[in-house]
């Protein structure tokens, strides 16, 4: 891995706990600037652990997590955000009850440049035009593909320098699937910003991934450019479906 | 047109309403009737104060009478022993309840859900067992009685007529304070936090900075309500604040629907009404008032007007350029453009 590039999040060696089980055993993981990393895996092999580490809402007993170089384990979630990762949480999780755009509005909390935030609302529409028709509907109303869009569109209001994002292919069809992907492609090329994606779909997620990161129970088995983890034969075996 | 005249258009049903409620008691001759309205002003203070905990935060608290009984309490024992004069003693009991509202905040809003809801149950079941035993401070079971009566700047308080005004003063800054509150960060903050506190937090609202800010403004306000009722009355016992006081309240909020800020005045004026119309059929009296309650459980669950944000729009406070769109049930038209 070159080393002059500049890592945006840094987690070395971090075990996680629930009670008295490990969820992650020294977990090390970068995302260098505007690069898409994906981290791969399993049901219950710690991916949402990792994310929730990263959040905040999950404090790591040991190692250290840092973003542009700050401390950011141990700090609750709101500061997190306020440093600049923005989330895309599993299930999508939008405001049921609140319109489109209010949604976006809740994701643009952390800032209070009025007239910025008015212009990321029109950019987002221009990203995601799906959004733009559906922006008075409230969101519980949307289909889980048009859910994801908007998911992404209020995590971008914040203007983050990460984004990571928690399976966004669950429960979608496949042809939408390869839509989201597309679309977190451009994002990432037209923001600039740095994802890390959290999948179980390995195959869609390498793809677009410039490296990769498999987890295995709680531990990082494998680490590679996402090219040579396409062709990696136990990697084909596990995970990416090839007989 | 104008923009003076089109804002004055525009909030012309506020300032109807406005109007009929100060020429009220011209109409209203009966004193038993005005003192009727007088107490729908006092619940609905109340039931506008739990909606920010149970409508807005969705924190469900069925403890809430114990801060109205703070607010009494204390507003009596400030004007009376410390020799406060109304205003302050007012002021004063809204501060001491919120600061209450803050220490069961502090420790409780880390659980969730049924065990939050029992912790305000168990705090108002301790409040009124204070009350009820703290003979030297409260006189017990005995209450405090000849409250004086309130008097603001030299308006002496003393006829219904008086009251009516000063109630009327208070709903009206509560629903002011209340609209300016919940339009901007904070409301937005709160409703977040209700609809889905995880993804709340992933935005950065600090859900538990909120939930207790929240808590402890409620507090305030059923504080205030309870100064203003231990002065209307004159005699306060612990057996006002007990808690079927909460279930009371609660009741009115399930009525009149929550999370908008016109629900809970209406719930409390038709709970208010309701029990005063039927009084001639005393025995049966409850009934009418349960079945109420069953027949919009069954019916509508949201509450009369629950479900939909009536907005109190005061358009010269919100200039807003861009159209608002309200947040409805699931079923809202789709609205194009």
């Amino acid at each position: 891995m070159p080393t002059w590039e500049a890592a945006v999040l840094e987690i070395s060696h971090i075990d996680t706990f629930y009670g008295p089980i490990q969820a992650l055993k020294d977990v090390s993981l970068t995302v260098n600037e505007g690069e898409i990393v994906s981290l791969l895996g399993g049901n219950a092999c710690g991916k949402s652990t990792t994310m929730k580490a990263i959040l905040g809402l999950v404090k790591p007993r040991n190692g250290h997590i840092t973003f542009n170089g700050r401390r950011i384990d141990h700090r609750p979630p709101s500061v997190v955000v306020k440093a600049g990762i923005s989330p895309v949480l599993e299930a999508r999780r939008l405001f049921p009850y609140l319109t489109v755009l209010e949604n976006l509005r809740m994701g643009a909390y952390t800032r209070r440049d009025k007239n910025g935030i008015r212009q990321d609302i029109e950019r987002m529409y221009d990203l995601f035009p799906i959004v733009k028709d559906r922006r008075c509907q409230v969101a519980s109303t949307l289909s889980g593909g048009e859910q994801q869009m908007v998911a992404m569109a209020r995590a971008l209001m914040a203007r983050p320098k990460l984004l990571i994002m928690d399976e966004p292919s669950m429960g979608l069809s496949p042809l939408f699937v390869e839509k989201v992907f597309d679309i977190i492609e451009q994002v990432n090329q037209k923001e600039g910003v740095a994802i890390l994606l959290v999948e179980q779909n390995a195959n869609m997620a390498l793809s677009i991934a410039s490296r990769g990161y498999v987890l295995q129970t709680g531990e990082i088995v494998l680490k590679d450019t996402a090219r040579n983890l396409l062709n990696n034969p136990l990697m084909q075996k596990a995970y990416l479906g090839v007989a | 047109m104008p923009t003076f005249i089109r804002t004055l258009l525009a909030n012309l049903p506020h300032i109807a309403l406005l109007a009929l409620a100060l020429i009220l008691p011209a109409i209203i001759k009966n004193q038993y009737h005005l003192q009727v309205v007088i107490f729908i002003g006092i619940y609905a203070i109340l039931v506008l104060s739990l909606n920010l905990l149970n409508g807005y935060v969705g924190l469900l608290s069925i403890g809430h009478a114990a801060f109205y009984g703070i607010g009494a309490y204390a507003s009596a024992k400030l004007m009376m022993e410390a020799g406060l004069n109304f205003p302050l003693a007012m002021s004063g009991a809204g501060l001491i309840s919120a600061g209450f509202g803050y220490l069961l905040a502090k420790p409780t809003l880390k659980l969730s859900g049924i065990y939050l809801t029992l912790a305000t149950l168990g705090f108002n079941m301790i409040l009124f067992l204070v009350l009820q035993s703290w003979m030297r401070f409260t006189n017990g079971p005995l209450g405090i009685m000849s409250i004086p009566a309130p008097s603001v700047f030299g308006w002496e308080i003393t006829e219904k007529v008086d009251y009516y005004y000063l109630i009327l003063f208070l709903v009206v800054m509560t629903l002011f304070s209340m609209q300016r509150l919940l339009k901007c960060r904070f409301g937005r903050a709160l409703l977040a936090i209700r609809e889905d506190q995880l993804a709340a937090e992933a935005m950065g609202v600090h859900a538990a900075r909120y939930k207790t800010q929240a808590f402890v403004l409620a507090a305030f306000y059923a504080g205030i309500a309870g100064s203003f009722y231990a002065h209307f009355v004159k005699f306060i016992s612990p057996d006002s604040f007990y808690i079927n006081e909460s279930f009371i309240l609660l009741a009115m909020l399930a009525l009149g629907g929550q999370g908008n800020l016109i629900g809970p005045v209406v719930g409390a004026a038709i709970l208010i009404l309701v029990p005063e119309i039927f009084r001639s059929l005393q025995e049966y009296r409850m009934i009418v008032y349960g079945s109420v309650l069953v027949i919009m459980m069954l019916v509508r669950r949201q509450g009369l007007l629950g479900g939909k944000a009536y907005s109190l729009r005061l358009s010269y406070f919100d200039k807003k350029k861009e159209k608002e769109y309200i947040r409805g049930d699931k079923f809202l038209p789709e609205e194009q453009g």
